[in-house]
C-alpha cells in the first residue's frame, strides 16, 4: 500500500493571504473538484484550428484543470510525505484487489531480457567503481562558486567545493549540496508546452520565429527579456547582441532578495556603481551590521574561512581577532560573535550613525535618543575600530539598508580599510541596475500594452515580484510570453510558452564569481528533458543566427576574448580548473562622495523608532522560494530556529508577552492595506519590536514539495519596502499551526539549565584560556582511564575526528552533505513533527544566559565511535559492531530493528527508519544516489559511518601503492563541505596528523565524558574573545 | 498431595474457611463440573463475542504494522520503545501471579491456593501469550525476529549474548513452557474427570484425547504427583528469574531511570502485586458469576489481598529508593531525571501513578475492605492500572529526557498503539472465556482433597 503521493495537500494550511485576487484565483484552480464539461466549449475548441488534432478526453479538450493536474501528478513525489492516518477502508481494500491481480499477473510474464554490454572503446579515465571529478560552477544571484562534481559512470552524485576556485577553496553550503537533488528533482520541467500541451522544440522554433516576422517590422518589436541577475559574459554579449538586433527591445533583471541595498549604497557612497568586497584573512576587528557574512551571501565560504584562520586558538597560538555582530535578525554568524546587539532596523540604522561619527566619519553626530547599552556598545566598538586602523572592516548586511551601506563605506574609509579589508572594484555584475526600479518599469510597461514579447529567463515574477505592481495582471496584457524555466510554477502558468530550462549541471555557461573570477560551467550528463540554456533560447530570437548550441556559445565567446593563439590550451586549462585564473577584479581607489555619510545619517535617523517594524528576509535555506522543491532545504533545520517545512514569524520573547502570542498561534501581520497570516515562533535574542517574516514559502504551484509548505509573505513584499516596514501590527487570529521544529521550543528553559550543568558547550574567553589552558577539562567530570575489560588494540589505523566549536557557525553546510553523500532520506513535515527525522548529523543548538540576549552555542552531532560504545552491547543480533579500526559498524543486513541500540545511546545519534522513507520507486532518483552507500529500507537503524566508503576507497588505492593511507586522504562529507573548517577527521594511531594534533590541544574535550564511553569524536571548547571594556558593562 | 487433609489452624481460629461448610467430595465435583456440563449460557456469547472483536481488531493493526511498520505508533527518537515494551512488561508481570501461586505456595503448603491455582495458571499463560507477542512484533523487520534465537545457520552468527534481549528470549520461552507444562499436567486428572461426565461423543474424544488414558490408579497418581512437584520445583526460580531479567532490560541500559540495581527485585514484587491484582480483577466476578463463592472464599480474597498490600510496599519502597539515589549518588542525570519525573511534562503520570499503586492499596489495612468482594476489585482495578502506568514511566520518562537536552522529544500513543494494547487484552479475554467454557477453573481433584475428611465421610455413609 503506497500513500497517494498527491497526498500533501491533506492538511490544508488553514493560512490564507489577500495578496489580491491574482493568487487566489490561481489556488481556486487548484483545489481538485470535479468539473462540469461545456460540450459546447469542447465543440469549439474542436472545431478551431489550435484544438489538438488528436484527443484522449473530453476534459483534454477543453483544456481544463483537472486534467493538467492528472498530468503534474503523473509521477510520484520525491519526498514521500506520508499522511497520518494512511488511506480510507474503501480505497485500502480496491488498491489491495487491484496488486493481488496485477501481482497475480506480473508473476506470469517472462521478464524483458536486459543485456549489461561492456564499452567496446573503453572512455579515457573512466573505471567502473571510481567516481571522476569535473570542476563546474553553480551560481546564486549571479554570482558564482565554484565545485567539483563526483560523477560516478556518467551520473554526478555529489557536489564538492572546488579547493582552487577563490570563491570556495574546497567548501560548499547547504545549497550547493543539494543542488544535486534539483538536478534529479522529478517534478522538474520535463517538456516544452504551449498552453499545457505538449509541444516540439521545432513547433516551438516554427510559432516564434513566424510570431516575430509577423510583427509590424522586426526592428520595432517591443521585446522585453526579463532575467536574474547576470555576471555571466556570454550570456551578456547573447543579450547585447539581441538588444542591437531589435532597438526597441529591453533588457530587465530583477530577484527579490538580490543585492538592492549594495548596489543602491555603493551608488550612493561612490556615485558610481562599484563592490566592495571584505578580505576577512587581514582584519583584526570585525563589525558585522545586519550581516550574515559567514553563512549567506557572496563570498560567505571564503569570508568563513579567512575568518576563521585568525581564530584558531591553539597552545602557542593565543591571538584571535574580535568580532562584534549588531543585527535585527539573529543569524548563524553572530553565534560565534564576540558581542552581539540586537535592535530593529530602525535602532540599527542609529546605531549605525552614532558608530560612524564615534570612529570620527566628519559630519555625523551622534543621535541623542540612543540608549545607554547601545550607546556604550558603540562607543567601545569604535575604540576598538581605531585603535585596529587598517586592519578593522564594517560589513553591512545583504538586507541592510542601502543607507547603512553608506555608513559602512564612510567608516571603512575613515579607518583606512579601503584597499586593505574592503577592497572596492569595478562592479562585477554586467548591468549592475535597480533591480527593483527595472520590474516596476516592465510591469508599467506591460500595463500600458508597450509590450510585444516578454522573454522570462529564470526568476519566478508571478510569485516573487512586488505585490504593490500587479505583475502577475500586467503580464495579461502581453500576447507572447515565453518562459524558461526549470520548474512549470507560478509563472509558466501566466506564459503561453514554457520552455524547460536546463540545470547548471547540464549545461556549458560562465559566470563571475565575488571577486569576478571568471569560472565556467561544463555540463556533467546531456539534459535530462532536453532543457535549453538562455543563451540556446536567446539565440532563437538573433535574426542572423542560426541556433547556437550550448557549447558553442560560450567557447565562441570566449575564443573571441582570449584570442585564437593558445586558446585551446588555455581553455582546457580553465574548464579542468574550472576558471580563468588571473580573472579576478583588482582593487580601485574610489573616493568618497561628499556629503553622502551625512544624507544616509539624516534618512536613517529620521527613521520611527516607536512602532513595531517588519523586516522582511530570503529564507535561510530557501531564499526566496527557488528551492522550495527540494526536500532536502525543507527540512534542513534552519539555523537557531531549527525549524523544518515552514516559516514563521519570528518575534522576541519580550513582544510576544505584550502582544498575549505564544509559539505556534497564527497572528495577522498587517503592513497598510496588506496582511499575512503566519505562525509565531518566539526567537530568543531577537530585537525587541520587530517581527521577521522569511519569504520563500507558500508556493501555489511549482512542484508538490513547495507546495502549500509554509505561508506566502510576498504580499507585504512591495517595491517602496522590499526588506521591509515600520508601523506594523500583529494580531492574534485565535488558531495555532503546529511547527516542525527538530529541537523541541517547549524546553528550552530545562534545556538551557541542563545543557549548562551537563557542559556540554565548553566555552570559555581567551583571556580564561591564556590564565589557564585547561579551563575546559575543569568544567567536566571526566573519569580516569580504567576499566576491566582488555582494551581494543587497533595494529593498523584508528580513526578519530574532533570538531572545533569556536569555528562552527551551524551553516548546515555539513548536514546536507551528509545527506548527500550517504543517501539519507527525507521524511516530511509529520514525520519531524513526530521527532523522526533522519540526518546524520545534527546541529545542536544551545542557548545561555538571559532569555532576551542569550548567548548562541552550535554543537555539530554526530556518531562518536566510542571506545566503549553503549549501543553495541545491547544489540541482540550484533548489528552494530566494533570494527578493528575503531568504527562502530552498522550492519543494515543484520539489523532487526530493536532500537534498543538507539535507547542505550547517551548521544541520540542514531535513526530508525521507522517506516519506508527511502523512495525506491521514482526512476530519476535512483541515479542521483551514491553508489557506494547503502540505501536503507524500512525497520533498519543506521547512523554515522564516519563516511567509511571514503576510508575504502583511500585503503584501496594505498593497498594497490603499498603503503599507509595518508593524514589528509581521507577526508569525510562533512569535513570537506565545512565553510569553517571546523571538522578535521583522520588516524588517531598516527601521532603527526591533524586529527591527533587537535586532541592533543588543551581545548580538547569529550562530550559526556563521565560516562566513560570514550568517544572517538571530540570537541574543541569554544572560546571567545570579548571587549574588556564591554564584559564590565 | 496430602492424603489426609486436616482442619487447619486458622480454621479452628474463626477465620473464613477455604472452602465453605457442608461440602463433599461429590458435590464439590458436581458443581464444578457443572460449570461446563450445564451449557453454554447466553452471556457467554456475548462476552465472548466481544472479546474476539477486539482480537479482531488486533489482527487488524497487526496487518496495518506489517504492512507500513513501527511508524504508525508513536515511537521517535529518543523514546524508541513504546507500547510494545510497556505493554511487555505489563502483561509478563501479570502472569507472575500464577507461578507463584502454583509453585511456591504448592511447596509451601497453602492450601488457601487450591481453589484459585487453576485459573491463575490459565492467566498466566494467557498473559505471556498477550506478552510474548509484543518483543516479536515491535522490531523493525519482525520477519526477521527469529534471528534472536540461538540456531545454526549459513550466516555463522549467534546471538550478542551480552544483549539482555538475548536473556529475555530465553527467560520468556522458558517461562512460557514451564508454565504450560505445569498447567496442562495440573489439568489431566480433571480432564479425565470431564472425560467420564461428558455425555457428547465428541466432547469425550477431545477430553479423553486430552487426559491421556488416565484412570486414576495408584501408578497414575504417584507418577503424577512427583511430575508436578518437580515442575513446581522449576517454576519456582521462574517467579524470580523472569521478571529480573526483564528488568535487566533496562537495568543493563545506561539511561537515567533505567540504570538502577533495584530493578531486578523491585520488578518482582512488582509483577506478583500486579498479578495478585489481576487474579482478583478476574476471580471476584467469576465467583459471582458461577456461584463459587463456596470455593473462592473470602478467605482466599482476604489472602490475596495482604499479599498485595506486601508487594505493594515492596514496590513503594523500590519507588523511595529510586528517588533517594537519584540525590544521594550525586548524580546529576539521575536528579534530573526523578525531578522530570515529578515535575515535567509527564508528571501526571508518576502522580497517578503514585495514587495507584501506593495509596490505593493502603486501602486493604482497612478489614471492612478486604471482606468486601467489591471494594477488592476497585482496589485491583487501581493497581492494573498503576503498574501500566508505572512500565510508562519508566520507559517513557526516562528516555524522553537522556543525557543531551537537545534530543529531547515527547511521546504519546497513536490510536493504533492503543488498538494493539486492547486488542491483546481482547486475546486475554477471549482465551479466558474459552477456558472456563471448556476446562473446569478451580482444581476439582485438589479441591477434593481439602473436603473435610469427616464431611466427605459422613456424607458418603
Amino acid at each position: 500500500m503506497s500513500a497517494d503521493p498527491t497526498s500533501r495537500a491533506e492538511e490544508p494550511n488553514g493560512m490564507t493571504t489577500d495578496k489580491g485576487s491574482r493568487d487566489a484565483a490561481v489556488a481556486a484552480d487548484l483545489v481538485p473538484r470535479p468539473e462540469r464539461l461545456d460540450l459546447a466549449a469542447v465543440r469549439e475548441r474542436l472545431d478551431s484550428a489550435e484544438g489538438p488534432e488528436f484527443w484522449r478526453t473530453l476534459e483534454e479538450v477543453t483544456g481544463s484543470e483537472g486534467f493538467e493536474e492528472m498530468l503534474h501528478r503523473e509521477f510520484p513525489r520525491q519526498a514521500a510525505v506520508w499522511p497520518a492516518e494512511g488511506v480510507d477502508r474503501r480505497r485500502f481494500l480496491q488498491l489491495a484487489g487491484a496488486s493481488m491481480a496485477l501481482g497475480g499477473l506480473t508473476g506470469c510474464t517472462i521478464q524483458p531480457p536486459e543485456s549489461i554490454v561492456p564499452y567496446v572503446d573503453q572512455p579515457e579515465q573512466l573505471v567502473p567503481g571510481r567516481p571522476l571529478f569535473f570542476a563546474s560552477a553553480l551560481t546564486r544571484g549571479g554570482l558564482a562558486t565554484g565545485v567539483l562534481v563526483e560523477s560516478h559512470m556518467g551520473r554526478p552524485t555529489k557536489i564538492e567545493g572546488n579547493p582552487d576556485h577563490p570563491a570556495s577553496l574546497g567548501a560548499s553550503d547547504a545549497i550547493a549540496q543539494a543542488t544535486i537533488l534539483q538536478l534529479y528533482d522529478p517534478d522538474r520541467s520535463r517538456v516544452l508546452r504551449q498552453l499545457g500541451r505538449i509541444r516540439s522544440w521545432n513547433a516551438f522554433l516554427d510559432d516564434n520565429r513566424s510570431g516575430l516576422q509577423a510583427l509590424a517590422g522586426l526592428g520595432e518589436a517591443r521585446i522585453r527579456i526579463l532575467t536574474e541577475t547576470v555576471t555571466s559574459p556570454s550570456t551578456t554579449a547573447m543579450i547585447r547582441r539581441l538588444l542591437a538586433a531589435y532597438p526597441a527591445a529591453r533588457w530587465h533583471q530583477y530577484e527579490p532578495t538580490g543585492r538592492h541595498a549594495a548596489r543602491a549604497g555603493a551608488r550612493a557612497a561612490f556615485g558610481e556603481a562599484v563592490d566592495t568586497r571584505y578580505d576577512l584573512s587581514k582584519a583584526e576587528v570585525v563589525v558585522a551590521l545586519d550581516a550574515d557574512f559567514l553563512a549567506d551571501g557572496p563570498g560567505s565560504l571564503r569570508h568563513a574561512r579567512d575568518f576563521m584562520a585568525r581564530r584558531r586558538v591553539r597552545h602557542g597560538t593565543e591571538s584571535m581577532s574580535r568580532y562584534y555582530a549588531v543585527e535585527c535578525v539573529p543569524t548563524a554568524s553572530a553565534s560565534v560573535a564576540d558581542h552581539r546587539l540586537a535592535l530593529t532596523p530602525a535602532r540599527l540604522g542609529r546605531f549605525a550613525v552614532a558608530l560612524a561619527a564615534a570612529v570620527g566619519v566628519p559630519g555625523l553626530s551622534s543621535p541623542a535618543d540612543l540608549d545607554e547599552r547601545t550607546r556604550a556598545f558603540a562607543e567601545a566598538v569604535a575604540t576598538d575600530l581605531r585603535e585596529h586602523r587598517g586592519a578593522a572592516v564594517v560589513i553591512p548586511g545583504e538586507q541592510a539598508a542601502p543607507d547603512i551601506h553608506v555608513l559602512a563605506h564612510a567608516i571603512n574609509a575613515a579607518l583606512g580599510a579601503q584597499g586593505e579589508t574592503a577592497l572596492v572594484t569595478d562592479p562585477v555584475e554586467a548591468e549592475p541596475i535597480d533591480q527593483v526600479a527595472s520590474i516596476g518599469e516592465l510591469a508599467r510597461d506591460m500595463a500600458a500594452g508597450e509590450v510585444d514579447v516578454l522573454l522570462v529567463l529564470g526568476g519566478n515574477p508571478v510569485y516573487d515580484a512586488p505585490a504593490d505592481l500587479g505583475f502577475p495582471e500586467a503580464m495579461l496584457k502581453v500576447s507572447r510570453k515565453i518562459r524558461l524555466g526549470l520548474y512549470e510554477d507560478e509563472t509558466s502558468r501566466y506564459c503561453e510558452w514554457h520552455v524547460p530550462m536546463a540545470h547548471e549541471l547540464e549545461s556549458w555557461g560562465d559566470a563571475r564569481s565575488w571577486d569576478g573570477t571568471i569560472t565556467l560551467q561544463q555540463p556533467l550528463l546531456e539534459p535530462l528533458y532536453d532543457g535549453k540554456t538562455a543563451t540556446e533560447l536567446l539565440s532563437v530570437f538573433l535574426p542572423e543566427a542560426g541556433e547556437v548550441t550550448q557549447r558553442q556559445s560560450v567557447e565562441d565567446h570566449w575564443r573571441a576574448e582570449l584570442g585564437e593563439t593558445g586558446f585551446e590550451t588555455a581553455w582546457r586549462r580553465a574548464l579542468h580548473d574550472g576558471f580563468l585564473a588571473g580573472t579576478a577584479l583588482t582593487a580601485r581607489t574610489v573616493p568618497l562622495r561628499a556629503g553622502a555619510a551625512r544624507e544616509a545619517s539624516t534618512a536613517l535617523l529620521a527613521a520611527p523608532t516607536d512602532t513595531i517594524e517588519l523586516a522582511l528576509r530570503p529564507d535561510p535555506t530557501l531564499l526566496d522560494g527557488r528551492w522550495a522543491n527540494n526536500g532536502w532545504l525543507q527540512e534542513c533545520p534552519k539555523p537557531l530556529t531549527k525549524l523544518t517545512w515552514d516559516n514563521a514569524a519570528l518575534v522576541a520573547p519580550a513582544l510576544a508577552e505584550r502582544l498575549g502570542l505564544a509559539t505556534e498561534d497564527v497572528a495577522r501581520v498587517t503592513v497598510g492595506e496588506r496582511s499575512v497570516e503566519v505562525p509565531v515562533w518566539v526567537l530568543p535574542g531577537h530585537p525587541d519590536g520587530s517581527v521577521t517574516l522569511h519569504l520563500g514559502h507558500g508556493r501555489t504551484f511549482g512542484g508538490r514539495v513547495a507546495q502549500g509548505v509554509g505561508v506566502d509573505v510576498y504580499p507585504l513584499f512591495t517595491s517602496d519596502a522590499p526588506r521591509g516596514a515600520s508601523g506594523v501590527s500583529i494580531e492574534p487570529t485565535g488558531r495555532t499551526h503546529r511547527l516542525a521544529s527538530t529541537q523541541m521550543h517547549s524546553n528550552i528553559e530545562p534545556e538551557t539549565e541542563q545543557a549548562e550543568k551537563r557542559h556540554l558547550v565548553r566555552v570559555g574567553t581567551l583571556g580564561e584560556f591564556r590564565e589557564d589552558p585547561e579551563f575546559a577539562h575543569h568544567k567536566g567530570h571526566a573519569l580516569p582511564d580504567v576499566s576491566l575489560y582488555p582494551e581494543y588494540e587497533y595494529e593498523g589505523h584508528a580513526w578519530g575526528l574532533a570538531v572545533d566549536l569556536s569555528a562552527c557557525t551551524g551553516c548546515n553546510a555539513c548536514v546536507v552533505a551528509c545527506q548527500s553523500e550517504n543517501n539519507i532520506p527525507v521524511v516530511g513535515r509529520e514525520q519531524v513533527l513526530n521527532g523522526r527525522e533522519m540526518h546524520w548529523i545534527r546541529i545542536d543548538r544551545y542557548y545561555q544566559g538571559d532569555l532576551d540576549d542569550p548567548k548562541v552555542h552550535h554543537q555539530p552531532v554526530m556518531c562518536m565511535h566510542c571506545e566503549q560504545a553503549p549501543c553495541e552491547v545491547v544489540c541482540p543480533v550484533a548489528a552494530t559492531v566494533h570494527s578493528s579500526e575503531g568504527l562502530n559498524d552498522m550492519v543494515y543486513n543484520r539489523c532487526v530493528g530493536t532500537r534498543y541500540c538507539s535507547n542505550n545511546c547517551p548521544y541520540k545519534v542514531r535513526r530508525f527508519n521507522f517506516l519506508k522513507y527511502t523512495d525506491h520507486e521514482t526512476p530519476v532518483l535512483k541515479m542521483m544516489r551514491n553508489p557506494d552507500v547503502t540505501v536503507r529500507t524500512r525497520g533498519v537503524m543506521e547512523k554515522c559511518t564516519y563516511c567509511v566508503q571514503r576510508i575504502n576507497h583511500a585503503r584501496i588505492d594505498a593497498k594497490r601503492e603499498d603503503r599507509r593511507i595518508r593524514d589528509g586522504e581521507v577526508v569525510t562529507a562533512c569535513q570537506q563541505a565545512c565553510p569553517t573548517g571546523a571538522i578535521v577527521f583522520g588516524d588517531i594511531n598516527d601521532p603527526e596528523s591533524r586529527v591527533t594534533k587537535w586532541k592533543e590541544e588543551p581545548l580538547n574535550y569529550g562530550l559526556l565524558d563521565e560516562l566513560n564511553t570514550r568517544p572517538c569524536t571530540t570537541y574543541l571548547a569554544k572560546v571567545k574573545n570579548p571587549n574588556p571594556a564591554l564584559e564590565e558593562a | 498431595m496430602a492424603k489426609e487433609p486436616r482442619p487447619s489452624a486458622s480454621d479452628r481460629l474463626g477465620k473464613p474457611p477455604v472452602l465453605a461448610p457442608g461440602h463433599t467430595t461429590s458435590s464439590v465435583t458436581d458443581q464444578i463440573s457443572a460449570v461446563i456440563l450445564r451449557g453454554t449460557p447466553r452471556w457467554w456469547y456475548f462476552a465472548f463475542g466481544f472479546s474476539f472483536l477486539l482480537v479482531l481488531l488486533l489482527l487488524q493493526s497487526l496487518t496495518k504494522l506489517f504492512l507500513e511498520g513501527t511508524g504508525i505508533w508513536g515511537l521517535n527518537i529518543p523514546v524508541g520503545w513504546g507500547f510494545a515494551i510497556i505493554n511487555f512488561v505489563w502483561w509478563i508481570g501479570i502472569g507472575h501471579a500464577g507461578t507463584l501461586i502454583s509453585a511456591i505456595l504448592l511447596l509451601l503448603r497453602q492450601e488457601w491456593r487450591t481453589s484459585i491455582n487453576r485459573f491463575a495458571e490459565a492467566m498466566t499463560l494467557f498473559a505471556v501469550a498477550c506478552a510474548g507477542l509484543y518483543p516479536l512484533i515491535h522490531v523493525g523487520r519482525p520477519w526477521l525476529a527469529y534471528w534472536l534465537l540461538p540456531y545454526p545457520n549459513t550466516m555463522g552468527m549467534w546471538p550478542q549474548f551480552r544483549s539482555p534481549l538475548i536473556w529475555d528470549v530465553f527467560a520468556v520461552s522458558t517461562y512460557a513452557t514451564v508454565s504450560l507444562m505445569f498447567w496442562y499436567i495440573g489439568l489431566i486428572p480433571d480432564l479425565a474427570t470431564m472425560r467420564d461426565r461428558v455425555e457428547n461423543r465428541w466432547s469425550k474424544m477431545v477430553y479423553g484425547a486430552l487426559a491421556m488414558g488416565w484412570r486414576g490408579s495408584a501408578h497414575h497418581w504417584h507418577n503424577y504427583e512427583t511430575a508436578y512437584l518437580l515442575l513446581a520445583g522449576l517454576a519456582t526460580p521462574l517467579v524470580v528469574s523472569v521478571h529480573s531479567v526483564v528488568s535487566f532490560d533496562f537495568a543493563v541500559g545506561q539511561t537515567p531511570g533505567w540504570h538502577a540495581t533495584i530493578f531486578p527485585p523491585y520488578f518482582v514484587a512488582g509483577a506478583i502485586f500486579a498479578g495478585f491484582a489481576m487474579v482478583l480483577t478476574l476471580a471476584i466476578p467469576l465467583r459471582a458469576i458461577f456461584n463459587l463463592q463456596d470455593f473462592i472464599t473470602l478467605r482466599h480474597i482476604q489472602n490475596m489481598g495482604k499479599v498485595m498490600l506486601a508487594t505493594g510496599l515492596i514496590v513503594a519502597y523500590g519507588y523511595m529508593i529510586e528517588i533517594f539515589m537519584a540525590f544521594y549518588s550525586g548524580n546529576q542525570y539521575e536528579e534530573f531525571m526523578i525531578l522530570n519525573r515529578i515535575t515535567g511534562p509527564y508528571r501526571n503520570f508518576w502522580w497517578a501513578l503514585i495514587l495507584c499503586n501506593i495509596l490505593a492499596p493502603q486501602m486493604i489495612w482497612i478489614k471492612k475492605v478486604r471482606v468486601t468482594p467489591a471494594l477488592m476489585w476497585i482496589v485491583a482495578m487501581f493497581v492494573n492500572v498503576g503498574m501500566w502506568l508505572e512500565r510508562f514511566v519508566i520507559v517513557v520518562t526516562s528516555l524522553h529526557r537522556d543525557f543531551l537536552p537537545s534530543s529531547w522529544g515527547m511521546y504519546a500513543g497513536t490510536k493504533w498503539d492503543w488498538a494493539t494494547f486492547i486488542g491483546t487484552i481482547g486475546l486475554f479475554l477471549s482465551l479466558l472465556f474459552l477456558f472456563v467454557r471448556f476446562l473446569p477453573m478451580i482444581s476439582i481433584f485438589e479441591m477434593r482433597t481439602i473436603v473435610p475428611k469427616s464431611d466427605s465421610e459422613e456424607a458418603s455413609a
